[in-house]
């Protein structure tokens, strides 16, 4: 039924707007989001998954969001738009809490499952949070109070979409979950207290404010949501009958107020206004309309023979019946009869201020006239639909409301009779009691409504807007500043000191909880070569901590030490893939450092200013909590270190890497086969890196202090100068000769090594990394041997298109799985003979381990000239700033 | 075994901690790569400390005498991207350099 209404509506209001759009509007914008939102609405009424609902339940918010600002230039849209947004988004929010608690009461995420397990989930200890959270979900959605006040504003929207959202959908989505859930949630005290209390309120206040609202569509929005408390209040009786009563009335709304909105509308369009203090006397000028929208309010209103009147008397039939022995269930007759009652008011209001009186004056439109035909059309039909079912109702919609209820209640639905006439009861003395108390109250109000402001007395000053804005300026401006002044720091120094504090804490915690030991330290068997090393490998470390502020250079070759000790001692525990790669790349960082001191000053220690009080407690502070982090570390590794090693993963991988990754080093076939698709990403990463480096070295410009020639170069040129058979540059060019000769000619032995590492690397220590790697090496060494220009003069290397190449065929490796009926990266391998080489492994991995290795090569590259371009480049910054001078 | 390379993380932790912790850039990156070798050690470590084995597999050789691999895959790709996020900072260190004209991580050594 829902999506009947869903579709259905739709359909009618697309053809709508296609006559109330004008011209200037972006029509396809429009009608994309249009759509777009009714397919999300579509999806919360047929998912049959909690999760799924709720991802198209934001997804309403969202549309709704960028429908209602579609005239974005208007604030009134804009601020309408951000305050549903924000409402409903908070509601969607907290929808999903709720149902991820239901769902984890449940044990299950299946929408049936929930609505079976209603009487678990009631026992259940979370159940009152859950509830709460759905309620809040379902409730701002649909602009139940006190959620009510986005509703009003969102009519800037516009009208098509009111019609569409505001009347038949999106706040039904609200009512919908609510009826949808009722098997799981209704039936306690607290399900009828707090959708009861929040209904009942809805109803009468929504329908106290339609009455003195101006604006013809706030008065519709204002009817739309006492009507869905209407609904809400229903569904809190948590009766079978009642349900039956809500969905029937759900139907009955959505037709009778889209058809209300469309002819809001359609004055609009006609007029110029929505006043109604300027509207009046339009039946003359339009009387298919005025005809039109005088039943579709009478239905509003409840009058026999409509289908308004049905599921009122229902309603009214139900408010009767006392369910259960409280305050709120023997005052709601009468709150049912006095909204009754001034539904009738603001009905008759509409009518006949806008369509009766004196001829209009001032009217911003001149004359106006009825809409072209297909513009009326669909309100045509609706306000038929509403005759035909308020007539002959068990034929129209019978069938259609007996599977909706069906859907909902499942098999206790009740007997129930769609008739007319129930004979002389209760609710129909309450319908003719509220009818004339409705026309009273116009008649007796008529002629303060006439002149008197927007909104209703009392209520007028108690806007649940400004306190929405209050609360939002609140929030995300004032308290957001001051965090951000409290807590947060500009400096990274504090950040870090943070981060690590927290890092150090966290781990920390967990062991002092669960009563931590450190194990006692053992120093029998310690290999003394091993000690002999790290001895010195601590002291680099040392040294290099010491000396990083003022010798740089000398703490980036202590550095190097520290990592050919690292390196070593991966050879010593059996790791030599690791070794390899330590090794290059330890040297490749050193050269890359070694390339970046250039433009780094050497710091002299005499500038610097004396230390403060302050500053050496800082660094008191700072060396307390790397002690302690050192310290946690030590007894971490040494616990971990001395735990028997359980038996995790590694022994799947030892025995399946043969049979199926076919490799014998099971580095290699874990990297480029079982977690193929993570070195997939890591290649990526690299590449990333290498663009980025690129693209921020290209707009790079050294600081001022740098720009002059180095030191040992402009030594080198005076002595040349000075000899009169020498010429500026030979020094510079040849006091590197005999290393740069050897690095000429380890060229191609180097490539072969590379060539090598990366054949055996699925069977020995190697691979695409430390292959690239190598290859990259190569050419750097190049570009140390004879220099930028040499170098570039007689190689032609395109790093990038080394990356685009080694990318791509990682990725064609692994999509060529799918080829073959596989998940993505799934590999293939066999053992093929080549001359001269022999027996090889040829598996797909190969593949995907050449993509790696060119990747590598590209980036490495890519990274190492980019940085040593800079060379090159100062020398036209150096002629720029020198033409700048003497311009100047 | 166990105890020197426990106090070898534990000292290049320490280094790198308190190099982090530095205002100027420059100590901020050698800070980084010795917490680098330090946090890959440690990695390494889980696995178990073994000297002697066979690291790729031999015929013959029963599998829980090899060395532990997974830890071996997880620190060779920390190794490469480590050498990367080193390459990315000291571009954005030359960078700041370049445009601040001072290496302290702020961009100027002024507390203000």
């Amino acid at each position: 039924m829902f999506a009947l209404l869903i579709a259905g509506i739709g359909l009618l209001v697309v053809i709508y707007a296609r006559y109330y759009m004008s011209e200037e509007d972006s029509v396809p914008r429009f009608f994309s989001f249009l759509l777009a939102f009714m397919g999300a609405m579509m999806g919360i009424v047929l998912s049959g998954n909690v999760i799924l609902l709720s991802i198209f339940w934001e997804l309403t918010s969202i549309f709704s969001f960028l429908l209602i600002s579609y005239w974005h230039n208007s604030s009134a849209a804009r601020d309408g738009a951000r305050m549903a947004l924000t409402v409903t988004g908070i509601g969607g929010f907290c929808l999903l809490v709720g149902l991820l608690l239901l769902g984890n009461i449940v044990g299950s995420y299946d929408l049936d499952k929930i609505l079976e397990a209603g009487d678990v989930i009631r026992a259940h200890s979370l159940y009152v949070p859950a509830l709460v959270f759905v309620l809040l979900g379902a409730l701002t959605k649909s602009a139940q109070f006190p959620f009510h006040f986005w509703l009003p504003n969102a009519m800037a929207a516009p009208t098509p979409v009111s019609a569409y959202l505001h009347s038949a959908t999106m706040v039904k989505a609200g009512v919908f979950l609510l009826a949808r859930m009722s098997p799981a949630l209704s039936g306690s005290y607290e399900w009828f207290i707090l959708v009861g209390a929040a209904g009942m309120i809805t109803l009468l206040l929504g329908a106290y404010f339609a009455m003195f609202q101006q604006d013809l569509k706030g008065l519709l929005a204002y009817s739309t949501i006492s009507h869905l408390g209407l609904i809400t209040t229903l569904l809190s009786l948590g009766s079978p009958l009642a349900t039956v009563a809500a969905i029937f009335h759900m139907l009955n709304h959505a037709t009778f107020k889209a058809s209300l909105f469309m002819a809001a509308g359609i004055i609009d369009h006609e007029t110029g206004t929505r006043d109604m203090r300027k509207l009046s006397g339009l039946f003359r000028f339009m009387p298919i309309t005025g005809t039109l929208a005088m039943v579709a309010s009478a239905a509003m209103a409840g009058v026999p023979l409509l289908n308004g009147f049905l599921s009122k008397e229902m309603f009214f039939a139900e408010a009767v019946e006392t369910h259960a022995d409280s305050f709120l269930d023997r005052i709601l007759p009468y709150v049912a009869t006095l909204a009754g009652a001034f539904s009738v008011a603001y009905s008759l209001r509409f009518i006949h201020t806008v369509f009766f009186g004196p001829k209009p004056v001032g009217l911003p439109k001149e004359k106006p006239h009825e809409p072209p035909h297909w513009m009326l059309f669909p309100i045509e039909l609706l306000v038929v639909a509403c005759l035909v079912v308020g007539v002959i109702p068990a034929i129209a919609v019978g069938p259609i409301l007996q599977a909706a209820a069906m859907g909902v209640l499942g098999p206790d639905t009740p007997e129930y009779s769609l008739s007319i006439w129930h004979g002389f009861n209760l609710p129909l003395v309450m319908s003719i009691v509220a009818l004339v108390a409705g026309a009273l109250i116009y008649i007796l109000l008529r002629n303060y409504l006439a002149q008197c402001k927007d909104g209703a007395p009392v209520f007028r000053r108690f806007r649940g807007q400004r306190i929405f804005e209050r609360i939002l300026v609140e929030v995300s401006w004032r308290w957001a500043r001051l965090a951000e002044r409290r807590i947060g720091t500009r400096k990274l120094q504090p950040q870090l000191r943070w981060v690590v504090f927290t890092g150090f804490v966290a781990g920390l915690l967990p062991l002092w909880l669960s009563g931590f030991e450190p194990r006692p330290f053992v120093f029998s068997g310690v290999d003394k070569a091993f000690a002999a090393i790290w001895l010195i490998g601590i002291c680099l470390a040392l040294g290099t901590a010491f000396l990083a502020k003022y010798h740089r250079l000398a703490a980036l070759v202590m550095l190097g030490g520290v990592g050919l000790i690292v390196c070593v001692t991966f050879v010593w525990l059996s790791a030599p893939d690791l070794a390899i790669t330590q090794l290059l790349v330890e040297i490749i960082t050193t050269v890359l450092i070694l390339l970046g001191l250039r433009w780094l000053p050497k710091r002299n220690e005499i500038n610097d200013a004396p230390i403060t009080v302050r500053a050496r407690l800082r660094r008191f502070r700072d060396l307390a909590l790397a002690v302690f982090c050192g310290v946690g570390m030590t007894f971490i590794s040494y616990a971990v270190m001395t735990m028997p090693v359980p038996d995790a993963i590694a022994t799947y991988f030892l025995e399946n890497a043969y049979s199926q990754g076919g490799g014998r080093n099971v580095v290699n076939v874990i990297l480029v086969d079982f977690r193929g698709f993570d070195t997939f990403g890591e290649i990526a990463v690299l590449g990333v890196v290498a663009l980025t480096v690129y693209a921020l070295l290209r707009r790079f410009r050294p600081a001022d202090d740098t720009m002059a020639m180095p030191e040992q170069q402009r030594a080198q040129n005076r002595f040349d100068e000075e000899r009169p058979d020498r010429s500026a540059g030979d020094t510079a060019r040849d006091y590197m000769l005999i290393p740069s000769v050897i690095m000429q000619w380890l060229f191609p032995v180097i490539i072969m090594f590379a060539v090598y590492l990366f054949l055996r690397g699925h069977d020995m220590p190697g691979g695409g990394f430390s292959a690239g790697l190598t290859l990259s090496l190569a050419f750097l060494l190049q570009y140390l041997a004879g220099g930028t220009r040499w170098a570039e003069d007689r190689i032609r290397i395109l790093p990038l298109r080394w990356m685009g190449a080694g990318l791509l065929t990682a990725a064609l490796t692994g999509i060529g799985a799918w080829a073959f009926g596989y998940p993505f990266l799934t590999s293939h391998f066999q053992y093929v003979e080549l001359p001269l080489v022999g027996k090889m492994p040829a598996a797909t991995a190969l593949l995907f381990d050449l993509g790696v290795f060119s990747l590598v090569v590209g980036s490495t590259v890519l990274i190492m000239v980019a940085l040593a371009h800079q060379s090159i480049r100062i020398n036209r910054l150096r002629a720029i700033d020198a033409a700048k001078t003497k311009e100047t | 075994m166990e105890i020197i390379l426990s106090i070898a993380i534990g000292v290049m932790t320490f280094c790198g901690v308190w190099l982090i912790l530095r205002p100027r850039t420059y100590q901020v990156i050698v800070g980084l790569s010795l917490l680098a070798y330090a946090v890959n050690l440690f990695i390494f470590s889980v696995g178990g400390v073994k000297t002697n084995v066979p690291p790729v597999l031999v015929d013959g050789t029963a599998t829980a005498s090899l060395a532990d691999p997974v830890p071996q895959a997880l620190v060779l790709t920390a190794i490469v991207i480590g050498f990367a996020t080193t390459a990315l900072f000291l571009v954005v260190l030359l960078a700041s350099r370049g445009l601040t004209g001072s290496d302290h991580v702020d961009g100027r050594s002024d507390p203000s």
